[in-house]
């Protein structure tokens, strides 16, 4: 039972991995709706 | 109602609107998938889903993330291969916009193979990383990966859809050289659980198989937010392209 926290710290870092990439897409969609709102001004 | 008019009548609602697929559907297998991650999870850490395993204890339930997100690096990398090799012979940019999308997703997955395979090495091996075939292969197949996104992301040149495609190529060739080293060299990780005379529990894979399967359907999901974020950039930039074209003060020559 003493592994139990590396079981934590690996799930927990796959979604850690997981959110961060999802997190640049969000961004990345965010930068370029504000580039069209630029373009169709 | 019965259900071929109701087909029709969904059919006809969808070619009027072509954002609806992406309205309506993207949502529900975005909540489906959210469903299936975390009964996949529930059944991977939970001793009612699968045993736990008698020598390694509960850390041997890093095998349903390590493995499952192993098996979705290498399914994207070989769709990458057949964009790429398509691209190639075809030039076509929604065959090019596919590899680079499956490369950047696989490279996110197998990622996630090289944290979680250390972080279940330390407590069962005593080390964090050892090189080994294994290992060495599996880190020498991100690399190349990471390489191509950053031939993608900093090269402008006309020829970089090209190039890139010859090392995706090159990368995939190295898929079933990782897969297969253990088959073939004596190497610190352990030996298969399916194949060349490897055995697991019926109850193991199952959940194994769940996890895989949960995994798959998230990437699906993520490959298909990032190819139409690929696209719609693509769309931005040849409208900024024709703009700066527009705005560009007219020359000398032309004047005249």
């Amino acid at each position: 039972m003493t592994a139990d926290p590396y079981l934590f710290a690996a799930y927990a870092a796959t979604w850690i991995i997981h959110i961060a990439y999802l997190t640049t897409i969000v961004r990345r969609y965010a930068r370029l709706k504000r580039e069209i709102e630029e373009l169709k001004k | 109602m019965s259900f071929e008019p109701r087909a029709l009548a969904l059919s006809k609602l969808v070619t009027r609107n072509p954002k609806l697929p992406m309205k309506i559907v993207f949502p529900i297998l975005v909540i489906l998938t959210g469903v299936l991650l975390s009964y996949a999870m529930y059944m991977a850490l939970s001793p009612n889903g699968a045993p736990t395993e008698q020598t390694m204890g509960m850390v041997q339930r890093i095998f349903y993330y390590h493995v499952p997100s192993a098996w979705t690096a290498f399914l994207l990398f070989f769709i990458n291969l057949g964009a790429s090799v398509y691209y190639l012979i075809r030039r076509c940019p929604t065959a090019d916009i596919l590899a680079l999308v499956t490369a950047e997703v696989g490279v996110v997955f197998c990622t996630v193979v090289l944290v979680t395979g250390p972080i279940w090495a330390r407590p069962v091996w005593g080390i964090w990383w050892t090189w080994d075939m294994r290992l060495t292969s599996t880190l020498v197949l991100w690399l190349i990966y990471v390489s191509y996104l950053f031939l993608r992301r900093f090269s402008s040149s006309g020829q970089t859809p090209v190039l890139a495609a010859a090392l995706a190529v090159l990368g995939a060739l190295c898929v079933p050289f990782v897969y297969f080293s253990i088959w073939f060299f004596r190497t610190q990780h352990p030996q298969p659980v399916m194949g060349n005379g490897g055995s697991i529990d019926p109850r193991m894979l199952h959940v194994l198989l769940l996890n895989w399967l949960a995994f798959s359907c998230f990437a699906f999901l993520v490959c298909w937010s990032r190819f139409r974020l690929e696209k719609l950039q693509r769309e931005v930039d040849e409208a900024h392209a024709m703009r700066s074209l527009l705005d560009e003060p007219a020359s000398p020559r032309s004047a005249r």
